[in-house]
């Protein structure tokens, strides 16, 4: 047992606004640069829909992650050793920043400069790549609600193994749903843009599994864009160097919550550290499709059990870190409740990323009514349907609104469950449970029979449920973050030697950030 | 003559070779930022494609025959004893040629035709582009018009860079020849020069030790385990990923 330290995270997809403050917040600290304007190391999106870079997710034109090679191995589906070495003058599965969108700004002087004319000015839009007028087609969100479009949602790879009946099911106007994907690195615990780099610039930082990229090292190779089957290492074509989401490292090791989680308004995001046994993250990585998931939350230990704790401290992690694991909210949802799911774990790459599979786009089930019989017999005040409901929110059967879901859940179980729809079931259901025992204190029209049904049928006590509901809806700050102390007296020497830099100009990075000769 | 002999085939080569070295080392140490191959194929990839691979590839089949001749001019000769053998080297070495030579000018019409290439292109590429350009090309006129090439070269230049690399600058042969050979040597000097100082610096960082490394790359900043033992002395040697 290697016992290694991991800063991880978890966003409740259900508490997600969709309002993109984690997006401005990142890019005004990080991306706001010349060569970075079309990055965004933090981005939210519609799903269904296509994503940011168009159709990210579809990895027979982009080849990410890893794929299975026979019983045993894995390997990098688009780059690696040869295929990388090969392809290096010229690598045919490197997106474009057409893919992404060509950034651009507006001619606002005109709107004050312009002479005195009949019309109102207007700023026209100018590419930041080439300074020319710029017709716009795409942007970072520009399918943002668009769910149902024949444009962007029908072309969601995640329909792959639907039906064609599901399928349409989920663009009839009534029945139509959306949630947003707020997405992040997902600081990987077998990351492919590590695996790819051939000047090895990118590595995971030991303390806390953070996934860098020295700026010094790497050379322009641009593998790693290849390879991350989330696309988030992205290629500075100012600087020639790649770049990717750091998980605020300054922030972090001065105790701050990364500026994405921050600043999120629908406090979706959670972050603490997990424990994890490194000898078994090759054994994990190359399991079946089926057994994926399970195996990857096999390696998160149990920060409680003595013998994790003593290996972990031979490892040289500090009881502040072991602390934060024993009390870490990622751990309670991922771990103790299993909410908490990988994202597309059929990439293999262990995304220490997790998320909690939305309920809401899946409650209610529809009737096909008469509208106008049903007019009169809209309630005014409460605004529902008494009989014969269009959009019935009520349960007769406890689990209804999941068995009938208005949502086919093989979707969500190809993002969340490698396919697997059971395991999507137990989430929703897991969450729905907590609704009904919530509901029956707070409002207490529920059998009490029946609450203790549907707890028991999902294993949860009474207890946990309230623990849930409290880290989902009331947790303050310090609850959703969990940060362990970096030591700060230490964080500066994990950069550098600062003894050394005495009496020098001063610390980091020192060279302009420009093109190279 | 003498003068002009003496600067270009034994002055020039040395200030060459040694600007190269301290250049390197400088660049390599002191803007390791800016060290890169500044790749712009997420700009534009499609012509990239027709410029880059048949460059790529014929540049480094160039090079190492060149590198060949130098090294053992002996094996050369030997394999050229039998005129098949030596039309098939000279055949294929002439094809590469073409092949770097068209893969540049597509690199170059890209270069000054793409406009946002054209925003990413600062003068060192300019001037660099160029000078290949014009070393291919009387790389090819001289394998086109003084024939054979592999054979003579083995026995005149091989023994003129062999001399310039014992401290011992023999120009008598290189002086005889015409003047296109000569500049082809000039030129080839003065991009040996310019390395360090263009984005050729790439070409001296090509990633071969990723053959052997381990894919995954971990990096302790620092190693808890050690700065708890009290035996440990303060250590000024921070890690690093190269
Ligand atoms: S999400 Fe992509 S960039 Fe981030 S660690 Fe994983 S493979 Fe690397
Ligand atoms: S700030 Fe929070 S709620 Fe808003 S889009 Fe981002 S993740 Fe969603």
């Amino acid at each position: 047992m290697d016992v290694r330290s991991q800063t991880a995270m978890l966003f409740h997809l259900d508490k997600c606004i969709g309002c993109h403050t984690c997006s401005i917040a990142c890019k005004n600290i990080w991306t706001d640069r010349k060569g970075a304007e079309y990055m965004w190391w933090n981005n939210v999106e519609t799903k269904p829909g296509t994503g940011y870079p168009t159709k990210w997710e579809n990895q027979s034109i982009y080849k990410g992650g890893w794929k299975k090679d026979g019983k045993e191995n894995i390997s990098l589906r688009g780059s690696g050793k040869f295929k990388g070495l090969l392809n290096i003058f010229h690598n045919p599965y490197l997106p474009v920043i057409d893919d992404y969108y060509e950034p651009w700004t507006y001619k606002y002087l005109d709107l004050i400069e312009s002479p005195q004319g009949d019309d109102q000015p207007t700023a026209i839009p100018v590419s930041l790549l080439t300074g020319k007028p710029l017709d716009i087609k795409s942007g970072p969100n520009w399918d943002d609600d668009l769910s149902g479009t024949p444009e962007y949602a029908r072309k969601d790879p995640n329909f792959e193994n639907l039906s064609p009946a599901e399928q349409e099911a989920m663009f009839q106007l009534e029945k139509m749903a959306m949630f947003y994907l707020p997405r992040i690195c997902n600081h990987c615990l077998n990351p492919a843009c590590v695996a790819s780099c051939p000047s090895g610039a990118i590595y995971k930082r030991g303390e806390d599994g953070v996934v860098l990229i020295n700026q010094k090292v790497c050379r322009a190779w641009r593998m790693c864009v290849t390879a991350c089957p989330y696309k988030k290492s992205y290629y500075n074509w100012g600087t020639g160097k790649s770049e990717k989401c750091i998980l605020c490292y300054p922030r972090l090791e001065a105790g701050y919550a990364p500026a994405c989680m921050h600043s999120c308004v629908g406090r979706i995001r959670y972050l603490g550290v997990l424990l994890y046994d490194a000898d078994k993250i090759k054994d994990a990585a190359s399991a079946p499709d089926n057994e994926l998931i399970e195996k990857q939350l096999d390696l998160i230990l149990d920060p409680f059990d003595e013998n994790v704790i003593r290996m972990a401290k031979e490892n040289g992690i500090a009881d502040s870190t072991i602390f934060a694991a024993q009390t870490s909210p990622i751990y309670k949802f991922v771990k103790v409740w299993g909410i908490g799911l990988p994202l597309h774990a059929e990439y293999r790459t262990l995304p220490m990323l997790f998320y909690v599979a939305p309920l809401l786009p899946v409650m209610a089930t529809l009737s096909t009514t008469d509208n106008a019989t049903q007019a009169g017999k809209l309630d005014p005040i409460a605004k529902f349907w008494d009989k014969n409901h269009l959009y019935d929110t009520a349960t007769e059967s406890i689990w209804g609104t999941i068995e009938q879901a208005r949502f086919p859940l093989q979707y969500l179980a190809n993002m969340f469950g490698t396919g697997n729809e059971e395991m999507i079931k137990s989430v929703l259901k897991k969450q729905l449970a907590v609704r009904i025992h919530r509901r029956s204190i707070t409002v207490g029209d529920i059998d009490k029979n029946l609450v203790a049904k549907a707890l028991i049928d999902v294993g949860l006590t009474p207890k946990a449920a309230d623990d849930i509901y409290y880290l989902t809806s009331l947790a303050k700050f310090d609850d959703r973050f969990n940060i362990p102390p970096a030591h700060r007296e230490q964080a500066l020497e994990m950069l550098e030697n600062t003894g050394d830099l005495k009496g020098s100009n001063g610390f980091g990075f020192k060279e302009a950030p420009m093109r190279g000769m | 003559m003498n003068l002009y002999n003496n600067f270009f085939f034994v002055a020039f080569p040395y200030v060459a070779v040694i600007m190269f070295l301290i250049g390197t080392i400088y660049r390599y140490r002191a803007t390791k930022f800016k060290y890169s191959s500044i790749a712009s194929q997420f700009l534009e990839t499609r012509r990239l494609y027709w410029g880059s691979v048949p460059f790529h590839w014929g540049i480094i089949f160039l090079f190492f025959g060149h590198l060949t001749a130098f090294l053992v001019p002996r094996y050369v000769l030997l394999w050229n004893q039998q005129p098949l053998r030596l039309a098939i080297l000279e055949i294929t070495a002439f094809v590469a040629g073409i092949l770097t030579f068209l893969g540049l000018i597509n690199l170059f019409y890209r270069r000054l035709s793409n406009p946002r290439i054209k925003k990413v292109t600062n003068y060192a590429d300019i001037i660099l582009e160029i000078l290949l350009l014009t070393e291919i090309f009387f790389g090819l006129w001289v394998a086109y018009a003084y024939r054979w090439g592999s054979s003579w070269f083995a026995v005149v230049i091989a023994p003129y860079l062999k001399s310039i690399f014992e401290f011992n600058p023999q120009t008598d042969a290189i002086v005889m020849l015409p003047l296109v050979v000569q500049l082809h040597i000039i030129f080839a000097f003065l991009i040996l020069l310019l390395i360090p100082f263009t984005r050729l610096v790439h070409l001296l960082v090509f990633p071969l030790s990723y053959l052997w490394r381990p894919y995954q790359k971990v990096i302790w900043n620092w190693n808890r385990k050690k700065i708890r033992n009290p035996k440990m002395g303060w250590t000024i040697h921070k890690p690093q990923n190269n």
